[in-house]
Protein backbone atom coordinates (compact mmCIF):
# COMPACT_ATOMS: atom_id res chain seq x y z
CA UNK A 1 0.00 0.00 0.00
CA UNK A 2 1.33 3.62 -1.08
CA UNK A 3 1.06 5.97 2.03
CA UNK A 4 -0.12 9.41 1.35
CA UNK A 5 2.96 11.66 1.09
CA UNK A 6 4.37 12.44 5.00
CA UNK A 7 7.37 14.09 6.54
CA UNK A 8 9.61 12.36 9.05
CA UNK A 9 12.51 13.09 11.06
CA UNK A 10 13.84 10.73 14.23
CA UNK A 11 15.05 13.00 16.72
CA UNK A 12 17.58 12.58 18.94
CA UNK A 13 17.13 13.82 22.26
CA UNK A 14 13.40 14.54 23.95
CA UNK A 15 14.19 18.52 23.29
CA UNK A 16 14.14 17.67 19.65
CA UNK A 17 11.19 15.14 19.67
CA UNK A 18 9.05 18.01 21.27
CA UNK A 19 10.29 20.77 19.21
CA UNK A 20 9.23 18.97 16.14
CA UNK A 21 5.81 17.74 17.34
CA UNK A 22 5.22 21.82 18.54
CA UNK A 23 6.50 23.41 15.21
CA UNK A 24 4.58 20.85 12.99
CA UNK A 25 0.56 20.84 14.60
CA UNK A 26 -0.17 17.84 12.14
CA UNK A 27 2.79 15.87 13.65
CA UNK A 28 2.42 12.57 15.22
CA UNK A 29 4.46 10.48 17.36
CA UNK A 30 5.40 7.28 15.91
CA UNK A 31 6.51 4.50 18.22
CA UNK A 32 6.11 1.10 17.53
CA UNK A 33 3.90 1.87 14.43
CA UNK A 34 1.81 -1.02 14.89
CA UNK A 35 -1.47 0.75 14.75
CA UNK A 36 -0.63 4.37 13.36
CA UNK A 37 0.99 2.69 10.36
CA UNK A 38 -2.40 0.78 9.69
CA UNK A 39 -4.59 3.76 10.43
CA UNK A 40 -2.08 5.72 7.30
CA UNK A 41 -2.58 2.77 4.96
CA UNK A 42 -6.52 3.27 5.87
CA UNK A 43 -6.19 6.62 5.40
CA UNK A 44 -8.39 7.12 9.02
CA UNK A 45 -4.97 9.05 9.80
CA UNK A 46 -3.08 11.51 7.76
CA UNK A 47 -0.33 13.41 9.95
CA UNK A 48 1.64 15.39 7.88
CA UNK A 49 5.03 14.50 9.99
CA UNK A 50 6.05 11.59 11.92
CA UNK A 51 8.25 11.80 14.82
CA UNK A 52 9.77 8.75 14.93
CA UNK A 53 11.17 8.03 18.67
CA UNK A 54 13.38 4.92 18.11
CA UNK A 55 16.20 7.22 18.82
CA UNK A 56 15.44 8.67 22.37
CA UNK A 57 16.84 5.52 24.55
CA UNK A 58 15.61 7.24 27.30
CA UNK A 59 12.00 6.62 26.45
CA UNK A 60 12.60 2.50 26.83
CA UNK A 61 13.67 0.19 28.85
CA UNK A 62 12.27 -1.16 32.54
CA UNK A 63 13.51 -0.19 36.18
CA UNK A 64 12.27 -1.44 39.45
CA UNK A 65 13.04 1.00 41.92
CA UNK A 66 13.94 0.33 45.57
CA UNK A 67 10.23 1.49 46.85
CA UNK A 68 8.78 -1.06 44.80
CA UNK A 69 7.48 0.90 42.12
CA UNK A 70 7.96 0.06 38.45
CA UNK A 71 9.14 2.65 35.62
CA UNK A 72 8.20 2.00 32.11
CA UNK A 73 9.47 3.67 29.38
CA UNK A 74 6.60 4.17 27.12
CA UNK A 75 9.00 3.00 24.02
CA UNK A 76 9.37 -0.53 25.48
CA UNK A 77 7.77 -3.07 23.64
CA UNK A 78 5.60 -5.84 24.84
CA UNK A 79 8.11 -8.48 24.26
CA UNK A 80 10.64 -6.68 26.53
CA UNK A 81 7.94 -6.65 29.68
CA UNK A 82 7.49 -10.41 28.87
CA UNK A 83 10.53 -11.25 29.20
CA UNK A 84 11.82 -8.66 31.68
CA UNK A 85 12.64 -9.76 35.66
CA UNK A 86 12.04 -6.66 36.42
CA UNK A 87 8.40 -6.26 35.08
CA UNK A 88 7.27 -9.65 36.92
CA UNK A 89 7.18 -6.79 40.03
CA UNK A 90 3.84 -6.50 39.03
CA UNK A 91 3.17 -9.81 37.04
CA UNK A 92 -0.42 -9.10 35.36
CA UNK A 93 1.82 -6.53 33.14
CA UNK A 94 3.63 -9.06 31.64
CA UNK A 95 0.59 -11.83 31.54
CA UNK A 96 -1.51 -9.32 29.42
CA UNK A 97 0.93 -8.04 27.42
CA UNK A 98 1.48 -12.10 26.60
CA UNK A 99 -2.15 -11.89 25.25
CA UNK A 100 -1.82 -8.77 22.47
CA UNK A 101 -1.52 -9.94 18.93
CA UNK A 102 0.91 -12.12 17.60
CA UNK A 103 4.58 -12.61 18.20
CA UNK A 104 5.75 -9.78 15.70
CA UNK A 105 3.00 -7.38 17.08
CA UNK A 106 4.26 -7.48 20.68
CA UNK A 107 8.26 -7.41 19.11
CA UNK A 108 7.51 -3.85 17.68
CA UNK A 109 4.13 -2.66 19.49
CA UNK A 110 4.93 -0.50 22.71
CA UNK A 111 3.30 0.29 26.29
CA UNK A 112 2.66 3.81 25.11
CA UNK A 113 1.44 3.37 22.19
CA UNK A 114 -1.31 1.37 23.48
CA UNK A 115 -2.31 4.01 25.49
CA UNK A 116 -1.77 6.66 23.76
CA UNK A 117 -3.85 5.34 20.98
CA UNK A 118 -6.91 5.28 23.12
CA UNK A 119 -8.68 2.49 21.35
CA UNK A 120 -11.62 1.57 23.58
CA UNK A 121 -10.67 -2.20 22.86
CA UNK A 122 -6.73 -2.08 23.53
CA UNK A 123 -5.91 -3.84 27.01
CA UNK A 124 -3.61 -2.03 28.52
CA UNK A 125 -5.99 1.53 29.02
CA UNK A 126 -8.16 -0.26 31.98
CA UNK A 127 -5.29 -2.28 33.64
CA UNK A 128 -2.97 0.72 33.91
CA UNK A 129 -6.62 2.41 35.41
CA UNK A 130 -6.73 -0.78 37.83
CA UNK A 131 -3.21 -0.93 38.86
CA UNK A 132 -3.30 3.05 39.62
CA UNK A 133 -0.48 3.68 36.95
CA UNK A 134 0.58 7.40 36.57
CA UNK A 135 1.64 8.36 33.36
CA UNK A 136 4.51 11.29 32.67
CA UNK A 137 3.46 13.81 30.52
CA UNK A 138 6.36 16.33 28.56
CA UNK A 139 5.69 19.74 26.84
CA UNK A 140 7.56 22.48 26.09
CA UNK A 141 6.26 24.03 29.38
CA UNK A 142 7.91 21.19 31.78
CA UNK A 143 6.13 17.78 33.13
CA UNK A 144 2.94 16.91 34.87
CA UNK A 145 2.21 13.49 36.17
CA UNK A 146 -1.25 12.12 35.02
CA UNK A 147 -3.06 9.70 36.98
CA UNK A 148 -4.17 6.58 34.36
CA UNK A 149 -7.78 6.68 35.92
CA UNK A 150 -7.67 10.79 34.13
CA UNK A 151 -5.70 10.12 31.25
CA UNK A 152 -7.92 8.63 28.67
CA UNK A 153 -10.05 11.57 27.34
CA UNK A 154 -11.94 9.85 24.49
CA UNK A 155 -11.70 7.54 21.52
CA UNK A 156 -8.30 8.31 20.24
CA UNK A 157 -7.53 11.05 22.53
CA UNK A 158 -5.51 11.26 25.71
CA UNK A 159 -4.23 14.01 28.18
CA UNK A 160 -1.01 14.49 26.11
CA UNK A 161 -1.80 17.65 24.35
CA UNK A 162 -0.53 19.00 20.91
CA UNK A 163 3.43 19.40 21.70
CA UNK A 164 3.33 16.68 24.07
CA UNK A 165 4.79 13.30 24.67
CA UNK A 166 4.15 10.37 27.05
CA UNK A 167 7.64 10.37 28.59
CA UNK A 168 7.13 7.56 31.14
CA UNK A 169 4.60 5.01 33.28
CA UNK A 170 4.85 4.29 36.87
CA UNK A 171 3.43 1.79 38.26
CA UNK A 172 2.95 0.85 41.71
CA UNK A 173 3.86 -2.67 44.14
CA UNK A 174 1.31 -5.07 44.37
CA UNK A 175 0.42 -9.00 43.00
CA UNK A 176 -3.10 -9.06 43.65
CA UNK A 177 -4.40 -8.25 40.12
CA UNK A 178 -6.49 -10.07 37.58
CA UNK A 179 -7.56 -9.67 33.83
CA UNK A 180 -10.36 -11.39 31.73
CA UNK A 181 -11.66 -10.36 28.33
CA UNK A 182 -13.28 -12.09 25.34
CA UNK A 183 -11.54 -11.74 21.47
CA UNK A 184 -12.11 -12.07 18.67
CA UNK A 185 -10.15 -15.67 18.27
CA UNK A 186 -7.42 -16.27 20.40
CA UNK A 187 -5.22 -13.02 21.73
CA UNK A 188 -7.58 -10.99 18.62
CA UNK A 189 -9.00 -7.68 19.35
CA UNK A 190 -11.13 -7.61 22.82
CA UNK A 191 -14.71 -7.41 22.44
CA UNK A 192 -15.19 -7.16 26.46
CA UNK A 193 -12.55 -6.75 28.86
CA UNK A 194 -11.62 -6.14 32.76
CA UNK A 195 -8.81 -5.03 34.48
CA UNK A 196 -9.04 -5.62 38.71
CA UNK A 197 -6.44 -5.40 41.43
CA UNK A 198 -7.46 -6.14 45.23
CA UNK A 199 -3.97 -4.29 45.88
CA UNK A 200 -6.14 -2.84 49.52
CA UNK A 201 -9.67 -2.42 48.13
CA UNK A 202 -11.00 -3.81 45.10
CA UNK A 203 -11.77 -1.79 41.83
CA UNK A 204 -12.53 -3.84 38.75
CA UNK A 205 -11.92 -1.54 35.60
CA UNK A 206 -13.70 -2.81 31.98
CA UNK A 207 -12.70 -1.59 28.46
CA UNK A 208 -15.14 -1.64 24.86
CA UNK A 209 -17.95 -0.56 26.85
CA UNK A 210 -17.46 3.50 26.79
CA UNK A 211 -14.94 5.83 24.68
CA UNK A 212 -12.87 5.27 27.95
CA UNK A 213 -11.93 2.78 30.81
CA UNK A 214 -15.00 2.82 33.39
CA UNK A 215 -14.21 1.96 37.02
CA UNK A 216 -16.55 0.32 39.10
CA UNK A 217 -16.07 -0.51 42.81
CA UNK A 218 -17.54 -3.72 44.01
CA UNK A 219 -18.52 -4.47 47.71
CA UNK A 220 -16.35 -7.77 47.39
CA UNK A 221 -15.02 -10.06 44.68
CA UNK A 222 -17.95 -12.17 45.36
CA UNK A 223 -19.14 -13.10 41.42
CA UNK A 224 -22.86 -11.83 42.38
CA UNK A 225 -21.49 -8.70 44.04
CA UNK A 226 -18.90 -7.87 41.01
CA UNK A 227 -21.99 -8.51 38.39
CA UNK A 228 -24.49 -6.35 40.95
CA UNK A 229 -21.60 -3.51 40.64
CA UNK A 230 -21.34 -4.11 36.74
CA UNK A 231 -25.31 -3.36 36.34
CA UNK A 232 -25.60 -0.81 38.45
CA UNK A 233 -23.14 1.20 36.45
CA UNK A 234 -25.41 1.30 33.29
CA UNK A 235 -23.25 0.54 30.33
CA UNK A 236 -24.73 1.17 27.23
CA UNK A 237 -22.08 -0.42 24.88
CA UNK A 238 -21.75 0.11 21.10
CA UNK A 239 -23.03 -2.37 18.82
CA UNK A 240 -21.40 -4.06 16.09
CA UNK A 241 -21.14 -7.34 14.28
CA UNK A 242 -18.94 -9.02 16.46
CA UNK A 243 -21.85 -8.21 19.32
CA UNK A 244 -25.09 -6.59 20.42
CA UNK A 245 -25.18 -3.99 22.98
CA UNK A 246 -26.95 -6.10 25.07
CA UNK A 247 -24.65 -9.08 24.67
CA UNK A 248 -21.68 -6.38 25.20
CA UNK A 249 -23.38 -5.83 28.68
CA UNK A 250 -23.72 -9.86 29.76
CA UNK A 251 -19.87 -10.02 28.83
CA UNK A 252 -19.21 -7.15 30.73
CA UNK A 253 -20.56 -8.73 33.72
CA UNK A 254 -18.54 -11.70 32.90
CA UNK A 255 -15.59 -10.96 32.22
CA UNK A 256 -15.67 -8.54 35.38
CA UNK A 257 -16.30 -11.30 37.49
CA UNK A 258 -13.69 -13.71 36.52
CA UNK A 259 -11.19 -10.57 37.11
CA UNK A 260 -12.20 -10.20 40.21
CA UNK A 261 -12.47 -13.18 41.21
CA UNK A 262 -8.75 -13.59 39.82
CA UNK A 263 -7.53 -10.56 41.97
CA UNK A 264 -9.04 -11.87 44.67
CA UNK A 265 -7.39 -15.33 44.40
CA UNK A 266 -4.15 -14.11 44.24
CA UNK A 267 -4.76 -11.74 47.21
CA UNK A 268 -5.94 -14.39 49.39
CA UNK A 269 -2.24 -16.62 48.20
CA UNK B 1 20.51 18.88 14.29
CA UNK B 2 23.33 17.28 16.78
CA UNK B 3 22.59 13.34 15.78
CA UNK B 4 19.07 13.42 14.69
CA UNK B 5 17.22 14.16 11.23
CA UNK B 6 15.45 16.97 10.29
CA UNK B 7 12.11 16.36 8.55
CA UNK B 8 12.48 14.92 5.37
CA UNK B 9 10.15 13.45 2.66
CA UNK B 10 12.72 11.13 1.12
CA UNK B 11 15.99 10.20 2.57
CA UNK B 12 18.73 7.55 1.50
CA UNK B 13 19.05 4.90 4.13
CA UNK B 14 20.98 1.90 4.51
CA UNK B 15 20.65 -1.77 5.12
CA UNK B 16 21.88 -5.21 4.92
CA UNK B 17 20.02 -7.58 3.59
CA UNK B 18 20.92 -11.28 3.93
CA UNK B 19 24.59 -10.19 4.37
CA UNK B 20 24.72 -7.42 1.41
CA UNK B 21 24.96 -3.97 2.13
CA UNK B 22 22.32 -1.73 0.06
CA UNK B 23 22.01 2.14 -0.38
CA UNK B 24 18.60 3.12 -1.68
CA UNK B 25 17.14 6.98 -1.90
CA UNK B 26 13.63 6.41 -0.73
CA UNK B 27 10.60 8.24 0.43
CA UNK B 28 9.53 8.14 3.78
CA UNK B 29 6.07 6.60 3.26
CA UNK B 30 7.70 3.52 1.50
CA UNK B 31 7.01 0.43 3.36
CA UNK B 32 9.63 -1.68 4.27
CA UNK B 33 8.16 -4.63 2.37
CA UNK B 34 7.81 -2.57 -0.49
CA UNK B 35 12.00 -1.65 -0.32
CA UNK B 36 12.56 -5.19 -0.42
CA UNK B 37 10.20 -6.51 -3.04
CA UNK B 38 10.38 -3.36 -5.45
CA UNK B 39 13.69 -1.90 -5.12
CA UNK B 40 15.95 -4.44 -4.13
CA UNK B 41 14.14 -7.34 -6.27
CA UNK B 42 13.58 -9.11 -3.09
CA UNK B 43 10.28 -10.98 -3.98
CA UNK B 44 10.65 -13.90 -1.89
CA UNK B 45 8.75 -11.26 1.58
CA UNK B 46 5.14 -11.68 -0.29
CA UNK B 47 2.49 -8.83 0.61
CA UNK B 48 -0.94 -10.99 1.79
CA UNK B 49 -3.29 -9.03 3.66
CA UNK B 50 -1.69 -5.55 3.81
CA UNK B 51 -3.32 -4.83 6.94
CA UNK B 52 -0.47 -6.20 9.15
CA UNK B 53 -2.83 -9.55 9.99
CA UNK B 54 -1.33 -12.35 7.65
CA UNK B 55 2.19 -12.41 8.38
CA UNK B 56 3.67 -13.22 4.55
CA UNK B 57 5.67 -10.28 4.81
CA UNK B 58 7.79 -11.60 8.12
CA UNK B 59 11.33 -10.59 8.19
CA UNK B 60 13.74 -10.13 10.92
CA UNK B 61 15.18 -6.93 11.69
CA UNK B 62 18.01 -6.87 13.73
CA UNK B 63 17.40 -10.52 15.34
CA UNK B 64 14.12 -10.13 16.08
CA UNK B 65 10.46 -10.92 14.13
CA UNK B 66 8.32 -8.14 12.51
CA UNK B 67 5.91 -7.81 10.15
CA UNK B 68 7.60 -5.50 7.07
CA UNK B 69 4.38 -4.19 6.25
CA UNK B 70 3.60 -2.42 9.19
CA UNK B 71 7.40 -0.86 9.40
CA UNK B 72 8.32 2.20 6.90
CA UNK B 73 11.86 1.50 5.20
CA UNK B 74 13.27 4.69 6.41
CA UNK B 75 13.24 3.15 10.07
CA UNK B 76 15.03 0.56 9.15
CA UNK B 77 18.15 2.77 8.71
CA UNK B 78 21.06 0.86 9.67
CA UNK B 79 19.25 -2.11 10.60
CA UNK B 80 20.33 -5.65 9.43
CA UNK B 81 17.17 -7.84 7.89
CA UNK B 82 17.00 -11.40 7.16
CA UNK B 83 14.48 -12.58 4.35
CA UNK B 84 13.46 -15.88 3.36
CA UNK B 85 16.27 -15.59 0.12
CA UNK B 86 18.85 -15.76 3.17
CA UNK B 87 17.77 -19.14 4.49
CA UNK B 88 19.33 -21.61 1.56
CA UNK B 89 23.28 -21.48 2.14
CA UNK B 90 25.15 -22.98 -1.25
CA UNK B 91 22.18 -23.99 -2.98
CA UNK B 92 21.28 -26.19 0.43
CA UNK B 93 17.72 -25.37 2.00
CA UNK B 94 17.97 -25.06 5.58
CA UNK B 95 16.64 -27.81 7.43
CA UNK B 96 13.57 -25.96 7.93
CA UNK B 97 12.93 -25.58 4.86
CA UNK B 98 13.56 -29.11 4.15
CA UNK B 99 11.65 -30.01 6.41
CA UNK B 100 8.67 -28.01 5.07
CA UNK B 101 9.31 -30.12 1.71
CA UNK B 102 9.78 -33.59 3.59
CA UNK B 103 6.27 -32.54 5.37
CA UNK B 104 4.85 -31.60 2.37
CA UNK B 105 4.24 -27.99 4.89
CA UNK B 106 2.90 -25.56 1.77
CA UNK B 107 0.48 -26.03 -0.96
CA UNK B 108 0.00 -22.73 -3.04
CA UNK B 109 2.93 -21.38 -0.78
CA UNK B 110 1.50 -18.19 -0.47
CA UNK B 111 2.35 -17.72 3.22
CA UNK B 112 5.70 -19.68 3.14
CA UNK B 113 7.85 -17.40 3.53
CA UNK B 114 6.18 -16.04 6.38
CA UNK B 115 5.82 -19.02 7.90
CA UNK B 116 9.46 -19.83 7.46
CA UNK B 117 10.68 -17.20 8.97
CA UNK B 118 8.45 -16.81 12.01
CA UNK B 119 9.90 -20.67 12.33
CA UNK B 120 13.44 -19.81 11.94
CA UNK B 121 12.91 -17.14 14.47
CA UNK B 122 11.14 -19.61 17.20
CA UNK B 123 13.90 -22.43 16.88
CA UNK B 124 16.58 -19.93 17.17
CA UNK B 125 14.91 -18.66 20.56
CA UNK B 126 13.97 -22.01 21.61
CA UNK B 127 15.51 -25.36 19.73
CA UNK B 128 13.06 -27.53 21.20
CA UNK B 129 9.81 -25.79 21.37
CA UNK B 130 6.67 -27.66 22.51
CA UNK B 131 3.17 -28.08 21.33
CA UNK B 132 2.08 -24.88 22.45
CA UNK B 133 5.26 -22.85 21.76
CA UNK B 134 4.85 -23.72 18.36
CA UNK B 135 1.34 -22.93 17.69
CA UNK B 136 2.05 -19.33 19.46
CA UNK B 137 5.06 -18.66 17.56
CA UNK B 138 3.07 -18.62 14.20
CA UNK B 139 -0.23 -17.30 15.25
CA UNK B 140 0.73 -14.05 13.68
CA UNK B 141 0.66 -15.66 10.28
CA UNK B 142 -2.24 -17.20 8.20
CA UNK B 143 -2.05 -20.11 5.77
CA UNK B 144 -5.30 -20.67 3.95
CA UNK B 145 -4.40 -24.00 2.20
CA UNK B 146 -3.00 -26.69 4.56
CA UNK B 147 -5.16 -25.96 8.34
CA UNK B 148 -1.71 -25.37 9.90
CA UNK B 149 -0.94 -29.29 10.73
CA UNK B 150 1.70 -30.07 8.34
CA UNK B 151 3.15 -27.12 9.04
CA UNK B 152 3.09 -27.33 12.77
CA UNK B 153 4.74 -31.07 12.00
CA UNK B 154 7.83 -29.87 9.66
CA UNK B 155 8.88 -27.02 12.43
CA UNK B 156 8.79 -29.67 15.25
CA UNK B 157 10.48 -32.09 12.90
CA UNK B 158 13.06 -29.33 12.26
CA UNK B 159 13.13 -28.94 15.63
CA UNK B 160 14.73 -32.97 16.16
CA UNK B 161 11.56 -34.01 18.27
CA UNK B 162 9.53 -37.54 16.49
CA UNK B 163 7.05 -36.39 14.13
CA UNK B 164 3.66 -39.02 14.21
CA UNK B 165 2.83 -39.84 10.55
Amino acid sequence: MLLSEVGYARPATLEQALGFLAEHPGARALAGGQTLINVMKARAAAPDVLVDLAGLPELRGIELRSDGELEVGPMTTYSELIASPEARARPILGEVCAQIADVQVRNRGTIGGNVCSSDPTNHLPPLLVALGAQLTVAGASGERVVPAKDFFLGVYMTAVGPGELLTKITIPPGRSDGFSSVTIGRDGTCIVNAAASANGSLSVVLGCVDATPVVVEPASADAEAVRGAVREAGFEPPSDVHASSAYRRQLAEVVAARAAAQAAERAAA
Amino acid sequence: MEGGTPVVTSQTISVEVNGTTYEREVEARRLLIHLLRDDLDLTGSHVGCDTGNCGACSVILDGTLVKSCMLLAVQADGCSIETVEGLAQDEQLSSLQQAFSDHHGLQCGYCTPGMLMSATALLRESPSPGDEEIARAIQGNICRCTGYWNIFTAIKAASGQEVGE
